[in-house]
């Protein structure tokens, strides 16, 4: 009975490129159905029947005896039981009669005792990308919502390649322009990658809702919790360029509210901002928040003991960050009643 | 769902007409010992009923307890008023109901014809209103067989079998077939054809789980149809195998059999013996649709660019093949001639990669590559057959193969 119970918590696995992520989601849970439902469930419920005892026993007037039968199980008695329920059934007190309720029978007449379970999905990664993509189970769901409410910043590395142009920013799309690209340099790029960043980082204050002038941004500031806390439009925290080859780049990117397409996009701009263009080969997440590349499970791991350990070992660092963020925030709304507490704390 | 409801319905009008003609007599007398009616009554009153299912002595039995007992028991009242002069059960009789269910009940039968008459009003003992049972009536509408099977002999003894019946009842109108069978009279009959084609034991409730029409068939027509495939040259233990792999086989008429047979054998050319050799080993494609057969015939002819004698040779290394998704097998022969540049020749060589997943097969192409191993034609050296590539399992794979750690493969999975 204890081997099947339904784990329950956050936990992350490599999403592989070109599989949706719903499948991803859809593979998880049957597999976890699987093992779930292979374990042994609990034992078949017991009716309470009056056989006829042996004749002779006791007399005539007792001549019945209560048995426990299992409600259909697979057991040899089942024949007997027929004949229990229709020649003896009588003489029971009404209670017992009620506690019989035929609704118990064993498995292959139940269908298997799960399901479904309730799997939600983080932040969502589309088709063409893969990395790190967390799953919620069970009460997981909630820490999903309110994972979501810390807006945390994701990584990706995002992969280049100049001289092409497509109908949808990816390599495998149609292809629209060839350029050349040999005035290129790195120092070229990484100037745009500056620039890009630095404008990135006027619309994070603007989005942020903070009015810089303060102490309260400042301690923000210090302990790096300036961000948005509402909707706000992609915005790119840091980038750098990781690899230059000609004519291939990789960048690693760290963003909040941003798709995958929002990407794809950026690596478009580049390309025509240094006067040639660029398609985008690979879409990798290597974070989603506190979940790291190392903390994903591949599709060979998606089962029950490994996730139930990734489970485990998550757990305590979403809790901190969930208390850092919430915490802090909820603080900074009610400013008020922590000083009048601190007041009433003194005298 | 709704007709079974209404079968059960239909049984239980029928089982109150037959209590009102027949035996209001009985009735009334067991009226406040309703237990010892629902004890002994339907078998011995029914002697010409016993052919009738016996979840239906069942329901009976429950019909006539939640009617019979006093406390709800007006519309009891009107009916019995004018058998007042009927016997009333005497207490010592009622207590030998009880305790002797099994007895010979033709004494009692006759024992209760002078009892004295009991009303309906009549106040009874604590001691007898307690011993009364009221079980809930079987519903009269269910969408599941879960209900049923606590009362039915024939669903109890097909759990038995290993029968799923969770499964069954997800099948239109078979859970309705099986509360009409009797075990005895239609189910047995064919579970013993079924042992004599050779279906093993323990996969006669596999069987039936998946094909639980074949219990309504006709036992002439089935004899026919294995008496078809033996004149086909087909050996016993080669029947017994097709059968148990592919249920429905069975179901189909011997002119529709002949038809697919000479559809496999015409549509690939294959001789009659290579023919047979291919249903004996994927006997669902004589159960299948055909039409997904010949588009895949045609995708692999015209799309994927085979000769005849090539697709002849992949699929008898490998039926499956034939009942593979369109999609699938392009997807996949795309990766593996476009990207691994493997030539047709070497995929006829190999049709077993077909029905490896392309997931698989680009990763560990991607791996291989990264590794600078990716090599796969036979007249050089440090050579890997398909084979390797795409049926060893990960560890053996990594090891043998690819000459590296299954750690390092699982990093570099994650960078994919």
């Amino acid at each position: 009975m204890a081997a099947a119970a339904v784990p329950g918590g956050l936990f992350a696995v490599y999403k592989p490129a070109g599989v949706a992520w719903g499948c991803v989601r859809e593979a998880v849970e049957t597999r976890l159905l699987r093992e779930l439902n292979a374990a042994p469930g609990r034992a078949p419920r017991q009716h309470v029947r009056f056989l006829p005892a042996p004749a002779g026993a006791d007399g005539g007037a007792a001549g019945l005896v209560a048995a426990r039968v299992p409600v259909l199980a697979d057991h040899p008695l089942g024949k007997g039981r027929r004949g229990a329920s229709a020649g003896g059934g009588g003489g029971g007190s009404p209670g017992r009669a009620a506690r019989t309720a035929p609704d118990a029978v064993s498995v292959a007449v139940r269908g298997p005792r799960f399901r479904r379970l309730k799997i939600g999905a983080g932040h969502r990664l589309d088709v063409k990308a893969s990395g790190v993509f967390v799953l919620g189970i069970g009460h997981g769901n909630k820490l999903l919502t309110d994972l979501y409410n810390c807006h945390l910043t994701k990584v990706y590395t995002v992969g280049g390649l100049f001289g092409k142009a497509t109908d949808d920013f990816s390599d495998t799309g149609k292809l629209v322009e060839k350029t050349t690209f040999d005035h290129i340099t790195r120092e070229k790029l990484e100037r745009i990658l500056a620039v890009i960043q630095g404008t990135n980082h006027k619309a994070l204050l603007m989005h942020s809702n903070i009015d810089m002038k303060t102490q309260e941004a400042y301690e923000l500031a210090v302990k790096g919790l300036i961000r948005p806390m509402e909707k706000s439009p992609p915005i790119i925290t840091a980038i750098r360029c990781l690899q230059f080859a000609l004519p291939e780049f990789q960048l690693e990117i760290h963003c909040l509210h941003e798709t995958q397409q929002y990407l794809r996009k950026v690596v478009h701009e580049i390309g025509l901002e240094l006067k040639s263009s660029a398609v985008c080969t690979q879409v990798r997440r290597i974070r989603d928040g506190v979940f790291t590349v190392d903390d994903a499970l591949l599709r060979t791991q998606w089962n029950l003991q490994s996730i139930q350990k990734a489970i485990w070992d998550c757990q305590l660092k979403v809790k901190t960050e969930l208390e850092k963020t919430l915490g802090h925030h909820n603080k900074s709304c009610l400013p008020k009643m922590d000083a009048a507490m601190a007041h009433a704390a003194d005298s | 769902m709704a007709s079974w409801a209404r079968q059960v319905s239909r049984w239980c009008c029928l089982l109150q007409t037959a209590r009102a003609a027949e035996f209001p007599r009985r009735l009334r007398s067991c009226s406040s010992t309703a237990q010892a009616c629902r004890g002994f009554a339907p078998l011995p009153l029914l002697p010409s009923r016993n052919d009738v299912l016996p979840w239906r002595f069942q329901a009976y039995g429950h019909v006539s307890v939640g009617s019979c007992s006093p406390p709800d028991s007006a519309k009891d009242g009107s009916l019995s008023s004018p058998e007042s002069n009927l016997p009333s059960p005497v207490k010592q009789e009622q207590a030998k109901a009880e305790t002797l269910p099994d007895l010979n009940t033709k004494i009692l039968y006759e024992d209760w014809d002078d009892i004295p008459p009991s009303s309906a009003l009549e106040e009874i003992s604590e001691e007898a209103a307690v011993q009364i049972i009221a079980e809930p009536l079987l519903p009269l509408q269910s969408s599941t067989l879960r209900d049923y099977v606590d009362h039915s002999e024939t669903l109890a003894k097909l759990v038995h079998l290993g029968v799923d019946l969770s499964q069954v009842e997800k099948r239109q109108k078979a859970g309705q077939l099986l509360l009409t069978l009797d075990f005895e009279k239609d189910v047995r009959k064919i579970l013993l054809f079924l042992k004599d084609v050779g279906v093993e034991d323990n996969q006669l409730g596999p069987f039936l789980t998946k094909n639980p029409y074949i219990l309504a068939e006709d036992l002439e027509a089935l004899e026919t149809r294995v008496a078809y495939l033996k004149s086909k040259k087909f050996g016993k233990a080669e029947i017994a195998q097709m059968v148990s792999r592919a249920p429905y086989l069975l179901l189909f008429s011997v002119e529709r059999l002949d038809n697919r047979l000479g559809f496999f054998k015409n549509e690939l050319g294959l001789s009659v013996k290579k023919t047979k050799d291919l249903v004996i080993r994927l006997p669902r494609l004589l159960t299948g649709k055909l039409e997904p057969v010949k588009e895949n015939l045609q995708v692999c002819q015209i799309e994927l660019g085979f000769q005849r004698n090539e697709i002849q040779q992949i699929v008898f290394k490998t039926p499956k093949i034939l009942t593979a998704s369109k999609k699938r097998l392009k997807q996949t022969f795309d990766y593996l001639h476009n990207i691994m540049g493997i030539p047709h020749h070497m995929l006829t060589r190999f049709p077993q990669v077909f029905n490896s997943k392309l997931l698989r097969i680009k990763e560990r192409h991607m791996f291989l590559t990264f590794l600078g191993r990716a090599q796969y034609d036979p007249a050089q050296p440090s050579y890997i057959s398909l084979d390797q590539l795409v049926s060893l399992p990960d560890e053996v794979f990594c090891t043998e193969i690819a000459k590296a750690s299954i750690q390092d493969f699982e990093k570099f999975l994650k960078t994919l």
